[in-house]
């Protein structure tokens, strides 16, 4: 199941001492559940949840340039930010294709930090790195600050509540996408608004030797609210019922970001990008595909990689599927032919030797 | 962990209730642990033919999507219509209300090839 080629989080060992059963996942050995998904779940739904996510990238990049570089290397508009301000972005290949999605910290006009996925990192440091080579900007540095950072999130309604007691930090006046420096249980934290989960909640980004004592202070901070430890397997079905794209799914080198709904963040008037030019021609000539909702009418639990018909013509494949476990039905999410991909249309799914009837639906499945 | 004496075992982790020529089947303890949350079950028709060795049956979990196998021959004579409303079931009660399938036995000397208690918990534990 494990072997110790596999990267290891500063938690570890917390992680196996609490019962956690740990899955390799992105080259690194992750806890995917400790109580059950279920049960973890709706502890991030109904209270509050705390995941170790030290696994994610960190790359800052620096200098009188930086803005220049970060807008060259990305999707949306970075330089719509404002100190303290974070940005849902993406990074493109030339034709389009996703390389990444990432969170975009700026610090100041000189100091952006990229939060990329962990199983990205190198991919993504090394193309920033070329891109940068290629642009000719000379005034901006990138450094890859992963191994520096360990990062907890804690998330749900009751998650403000739990951090207010270890933090003097203003947590009231800290908006979504926005963060802030301070300390944390007395240590320097840099305390983002921001989660998976689609609750209120926050990213903390803490030195890698301070993982342990914050994970056990938070631990300690929440229990009375009935805060868990949650493993990979909910933070993918509480992900999932937001509709929230996971890169490998519904995002990926040969899926573009507009096929997967996140026209939102491609600002193609902002100026030049990598990826702008064949965005712009798939915009003109139609976008080919759409990612799209489905909720089982029949029941059954769809799956990545089930396909996807419209009569008997297969128009599409399950990016991500599985049982709501706020809903209790089947939700997915799926890529099909754009023709099909009309609100409230009935599609089937084959599950199995069967095809069964499923509601295309705007996501997220489970509203706030 | 259990491992009740009175059943007997498949290397697929079913475990077996011999009543006759009919059997009940489930799936163990270490596989509804294995699995983790349970939540959908697909049995057979009452009726229908099972082999020996082969998928009569899905259970889901969360995550995962596992086929139970046939550890005899013979034909469907009852299924817990509870499981498709109660999957959860599986996992409270696996050697109890979570039994999926009820079989006419073809062949009892199909019976002969299965594990006892103990030799399915060193296969576990060889396993794990």
């Amino acid at each position: 199941m494990t072997d110790n080629t596999m990267k290891q989080t500063p938690l570890n060992a917390v992680h196996k001492a609490l019962g956690a059963r740990m899955v390799p996942f992105g080259g690194w050995e992750m806890p995917v559940q400790y109580a059950g998904v279920i049960e973890e779940h709706l502890a991030v739904r109904e209270r509050a949840g705390l995941f170790d996510v030290s696994h994610m990238g960190e790359v800052e990049a620096s200098g009188p340039e930086a803005l220049a570089l970060v807008q060259k290397l990305t999707t949306n508009d970075a330089s719509k930010l404002v100190d303290g301000q974070i940005q849902y972005s993406a990074l493109c290949y030339p034709d389009g294709g996703v390389v990444d999605d990432v969170t975009l910290y700026r610090s100041s006009a000189t100091h952006f930090l990229f939060c990329v996925n962990a199983s990205n990192t190198d991919k993504d440091f090394a193309w920033m790195q070329q891109v940068h080579g290629e642009s000719g900007i000379k005034g901006a540095a990138l450094t890859n600050r992963s191994a520096e950072f360990a990062q907890l999130a804690l998330q749900g309604p009751k998650a403000a509540e739990i951090l207010a007691r270890l933090t003097a930090v203003p947590l009231a006046s800290l908006r979504y996408y926005h963060f802030s420096q301070g300390e944390v249980a007395g240590v320097p934290t840099l305390i983002s608004r921001t989660g998976y989960t689609g609750e209120d909640g926050f990213e903390l980004y803490i030195p890698a030797a301070a993982a342990v004592g914050m994970w056990t202070r938070l631990l300690e901070a929440g229990q009375a609210d009935g805060l868990l430890p949650i493993g990979l397997g909910a933070r993918d079905t509480l992900r999932l019922e937001k509709g929230y794209a996971l890169y490998g799914h519904e995002l990926s080198s040969t899926i573009s970001p507009l096929e997967a709904g996140l026209g939102w963040i491609v600002k193609l008037e902002k100026g030049d990008f990598v990826g702008r030019d064949a965005l712009l021609k798939q915009k003109a000539a139609g976008i080919p595909r759409r990612l799209v909702g489905l909720a089982m009418v029949e029941r059954g639990i769809p799956r990545e990689g089930y396909p996807v018909y419209a009569g008997e013509k297969q128009v599409g494949t399950v990016t991500s599927g599985t049982m709501s476990p706020s809903l209790k039905n089947g939700i997915a999410l799926a890529l099909v032919e754009s023709s099909s991909a009309v609100l409230d249309k009935e599609l089937l799914i084959g599950i199995r030797d069967r095809r069964l009837r499923a509601k295309i639906v705007k996501p997220p499945f489970v509203k706030r | 962990m259990e491992f009740p004496e009175e059943f007997k075992y498949t290397e697929e982790h079913e475990w077996v209730q011999v009543e006759g020529d009919l059997v009940i089947v489930g799936i163990t303890d270490f596989a509804q642990d294995a699995l983790g949350d349970v939540v959908f079950v697909e049995l057979p028709e009452v009726g229908a033919e099972v082999t020996a060795g082969k998928a009569f049956g899905v259970v889901e979990s969360v995550k995962a999507v596992s086929d139970v196998y046939a550890p005899v021959s013979g034909t469907v004579e009852e299924i817990n219509e509870e499981l498709p409303d109660a999957p959860e079931v599986i996992n409270t009660s696996p050697y109890g209300d979570g039994w999926m399938i009820k079989i006419r036995v073809s062949d009892p000397a199909e019976l002969e090839g299965l594990m006892d208690a103990a030799e399915y918990q060193a296969h576990v534990a060889e396993e794990h």
